[in-house]
């Protein structure tokens, strides 16, 4: 099987680097493990604020609603962040004043939405608020299994009974201005926090849950769907397991399912994450990229690798595959011509293309000019 | 009677402390027990959790043998719910003398020790992840134990008994009249709430910081504090405690428990400064690997959990710099008799199997302080839990068909597990998945066990020791902990606490999986839940 372009990595940077090359009209297949890190997207593009044209009208043609105003977000544990480019289901506020009477909503059972977290943030910036749950015949089940009561299965249930949800909502609303929700709406429809918003005659903030991430894994499913039918082969459940080389570009990679099958193609992206997606792995002596042994920025000292407190910058998350100036990856030393390394994989070597979220789009977009640039003709 | 008076005052919240309190309160006293932090946060929650069968001591130091393997026995039957009968081995490898074994056998022997030796085939099939290249063994009836559970066993059947406890609150001082201690100054390290307790007897069971409390008093105690740093491994690799057939040395103990093992120790002295504070060195780290892996050579590709040190209360003998030598017996000082200060009893030395035996030495010389007759019952009486032998025998009584974090609920608790049965199945819903700890058995913990930090529910529960190292779970019991207290802004600094001790733990085997993980949680508790 032969591609214009391959992707390891079916992630942010990955699905976002294949649907701009399938939209230049190259052939090309992404290799995705299954889970990646958007499966805990908060809903806000970290390091990124007004979007680019290029990304906003991605995002757009995905069905992927995007907003941006100077200020704040609010937290699931009831801390404010500044705000960056979000998802609209994210409420981007100004200042921290954000209701004078709020109430917040949890479901009956349900642990991974902090509702007291919640409570005190607020009303340490002067809101009063009212905790109650809604217990709910249709999340019923999930209480047989007690690890069931999770974020993804509840939003799954809701997606066809959320109308329900409003109308409880209105009936226990007093005079409050605002109403907290826990962020499990839309699994499938990225209209429905909008509807909800619209039938409840209160602010409606929806706040974040433990992983997995609602909006995280529409997102993901939203960007798939665009990548496929812009005639992408998304090649889901799969791992690269084997790669060769000749005098330094790749020729072609190997995949756990397709044994047998050697997979080539003209430039490939690498875009397999962090150490959490296994694009980075470590022993006790090293850190290492695993499916080329391509060479790492990290400190031959373990003790450097870690800060000894929990909340500051760790060391080691800054590691990551080195690359030369246009992220061509390097082997020994020297370029890989044909190699391209876009996300997470590349820690904070660039730090000029941000972290989280900024780091996989930015990444993502240079490369695939990379690749254009290369080889302009085709197509 | 004043609510500040109470006939003996018990300094420490380890199992000395508790097993003290447990053995005066049945004895009919009326009881306060101090500690400045929580249950079992000092030498008791800080080593192998092994049931010593005795055998480790039997060459060298016969006493201890004795007191252990009596304990050991003892401990089968009072606190079933907190013991695994796992029996141990000693293994014999090509490194080491052969000859060594009989010696060995011959001292437990003369220790009331039933040690058998097997043929290394026999070894290997009845603990298949022993190095195989063994060329002796010896089975003795070691086990593991969980200190955690046992120390508040002890005092819950102390407050049963009447007994009041105070946790986080420590002693700033002595009150004195002439010559005898007659109560204690004290500060809610919380709160910083003072406040003042009277009793004709003091019990000093502070293990190693036993020292700083007696020169509060006045008086000099030498103590000898040596480090001895452990790993947790994420998977229970073997059935049976492991241990090196030859003379004490570093890592050569395996110990199973729950879904963990453990390797120890390494032995240092470290300057009485650090006591508070302990850290797991890198070297220390691969030493219990490269040691660990001889005992059982899958160690060497497990997942590591954790690396955590404790200090052993080891009272001064001679000028040895390592602290093996020193006997590990059990230390009662009568201050009255030793020093001339009437009013306090020091507790010390001996060793977590051997706590019960120390509670009841030192009970013993406060009750003839206070000229009581009755004789101690704790030997024969089981802990609350411990009425009965099995779990799964508990588990049935309580529930009908019990689900497995039912059954985990009942091997925590044993029998005081009836105690969180629920009607309503959404107060079965996990709080930790690692674990298997439910929402009720939280509530039961915050009713009964004296919890008020996510720490101290660690410690009674389990949430947050299992893989995911609190990952999930901890922000979760942070909630319910601060509702239940009606304090969150003490929630969010006390879940920043809690996250911050597990990556304590963490980061000195911060590599592969362990790193994998600790990638996700951090990332989580900054960017998406905003710690």
């Amino acid at each position: 099987m032969r591609f214009d372009t391959l992707i390891i990595g079916g992630g942010l940077a990955g699905l976002l680097a294949g649907i701009s090359l399938q939209k230049a009209g190259r052939k090309t297949a992404i290799v995705s493990t299954g889970q990646n890190s958007l499966y805990f997207f908060s809903g806000t593009f970290e390091s990124v604020e007004e979007p680019s044209e290029r990304l906003r009208e991605l995002l757009s043609e995905c069905g992927i609603r995007v907003h941006y105003s100077p200020g704040v977000r609010f937290m699931p544990l009831g801390t404010f962040r500044d705000s960056a480019l979000s998802l609209e289901d994210i409420s981007l506020f100004p200042t921290p004043e954000i209701a004078r009477k709020a109430l917040i909503v949890n479901f009956a059972g349900y642990l991974d939405f902090f509702s007291s977290f919640i409570s005190e943030g607020l009303s340490r910036h002067g809101a009063s608020c009212r905790m109650v749950t809604l217990d709910m015949p249709e999340l019923s089940r999930f209480h047989q299994n007690p690890d069931e009561m999770r974020s993804a299965q509840i939003a799954r249930a809701l997606d066809s009974n959320w109308e329900k949800v409003v109308k409880e909502v209105c009936v226990m609303l007093h005079d409050e201005d605002t109403v907290i929700l826990p962020q499990v709406f839309g699994l499938q429809d990225a209209e429905i926090p909008e509807k909800i918003r619209r039938g409840i005659p209160a602010r409606v903030i929806f706040t974040g849950t433990l992983p997995p991430s609602v909006p995280g894994i529409r997102t993901q499913m939203l960007l798939k769907r665009r990548y496929e039918v812009l005639g992408g082969t998304y090649l889901s459940g799969d791992e690269v397991v084997g790669a060769h080389l000749y005098e330094g570009t790749v020729h072609s990679v190997v995949t756990r399912n397709l044994e047998g099958h050697y997979l080539e193609a003209g430039h490939f992206i690498l875009a397999t994450g962090g150490y959490f997606s296994k694009g980075l792995k470590s022993n006790p002596f090293q850190v290492y990229e695993p499916l080329f042994g391509l060479d790492v920025d990290y400190s031959e000292d373990r003790n450097a690798w870690y800060a000894p407190s929990f909340a500051a910058d760790q060391p080691y998350m800054n590691y990551g595959v080195k690359t030369d100036e246009h992220l061509h990856a390097l082997l020994q030393g020297n370029p890989v011509s044909n190699l391209l390394v876009a996300g997470s994989v590349l820690g904070a070597t660039h730090p000029e293309l941000g972290s989280g979220a900024g780091l996989a789009i930015r990444s993502a977009f240079a490369a695939v000019d990379q690749i254009l640039k290369a080889s302009p003709d085709q197509a | 009677m004043k609510t500040n008076e109470f006939d003996v005052i018990i300094i420490g919240g380890g199992i000395t402390g508790a097993g003290t309190q447990r053995d005066c309160a049945m004895r009919g006293l009326r009881t306060l027990l101090i500690e400045r932090s929580d249950i079992a946060t000092g030498a008791t929650g800080r080593n192998h959790g092994l049931l010593h069968s005795g055998a480790r001591y039997a060459v060298n130091d016969p006493e201890s043998a004795e007191e252990c393997i009596k304990e050991n026995m003892i401990l089968r039957q009072i606190a079933s719910h907190c013991v695994e009968e796992t029996d141990g081995l000693f293994i014999t490898l090509p490194e080491d003398d052969l000859g060594y074994q009989k010696t060995f056998v011959d001292a437990c022997r003369r220790a009331g020790i039933d040690a058998e030796i097997i043929d290394p085939d026999l070894a290997r099939r009845l603990e298949p992840s022993v190095n195989p290249e063994l060329i002796g063994a010896v089975k003795v009836p070691d086990g593991s134990v969980d200190p955690f559970r046992l120390c508040a066993a002890n005092m819950l059947d102390a407050k049963l008994h009447g007994g009041q406890v105070r946790l986080h609150t420590e002693v700033t001082g002595f009150i004195k009249e002439g010559d005898t201690i007659v109560g204690v100054h004290t500060r809610n390290v919380q709160t910083g709430e003072e406040a003042d307790y009277f009793a004709p007897v003091t019990v000093n069971a502070c293990g190693i910081w036993g020292q700083h409390i007696a020169s509060m008093a006045g008086v000099r105690i030498g103590m000898f504090p040596a480090k001895g740093a452990l790993l947790i491994f994420a998977h229970r690799v073997n059935n049976m405690v492991i241990n090196r057939c030859r003379k004490p040395s570093n890592a050569d103990i395996l110990v199973p428990g729950d879904t963990v093992c453990v390797i120890g120790t390494t032995s240092t002295r470290i300057p009485f400064e650090e006591c508070d504070n302990v850290s797991v060195l890198p070297d220390e780290v691969d030493l219990l690997i490269t040691e660990g892996a001889k005992l059982s050579p899958s160690l060497s590709s497990t997942r590591i959990l954790r690396a955590y040190a404790g200090v052993r209360p080891l009272v001064s003998a001679d000028d040895d710099p390592t602290g093996r030598n020193i006997s590990r017996g059990i230390v009662c000082l009568d201050h009255e008799v030793r020093d001339g200060l009437k009013g306090l009893v020091t507790i010390t030395g001996g060793k977590l199997m051997t706590y019960r035996l120390m509670a009841e030495q030192a009970t013993d010389l406060v009750c003839r302080k206070l000229d009581i007759a009755k004789a101690c019952e704790t030997a024969t009486t089981p802990l609350p839990g411990s009425e009965e032998k099995s779990y799964e025998s508990v588990a049935q009584k309580i529930w009908e068909s019990p689900s497995t974090a039912q059954k985990a609920a009942a091997a925590r608790l044993g029998t005081s597990a009836s105690r969180i049965r629920t009607e309503n199945r959404s107060e079965d819903a996990l709080v930790c998945e690692c674990e298997e700890v439910s929402l009720s058995e939280i509530g039961n913990a915050l009713a009964r066990l004296e919890v008020s930090t996510l720490t101290d529910l660690r410690r009674r529960t389990r949430v947050g020791m299992g893989t995911c190292q609190g990952g999930f779970c901890a922000c979760r019991a942070a909630g319910i902990l601060g509702q239940a207290h009606g304090c969150i802004e003490r929630a969010r600094e006390d879940l920043a606490d809690f996250m911050q001790e597990r990556w304590k733990g963490n980061f000195p085997i911060g590599w592969g999986d362990t790193l994998r993980e600790a990638e996700y949680t951090q990332w989580i508790y900054k960017h998406v839940l905003g710690l």
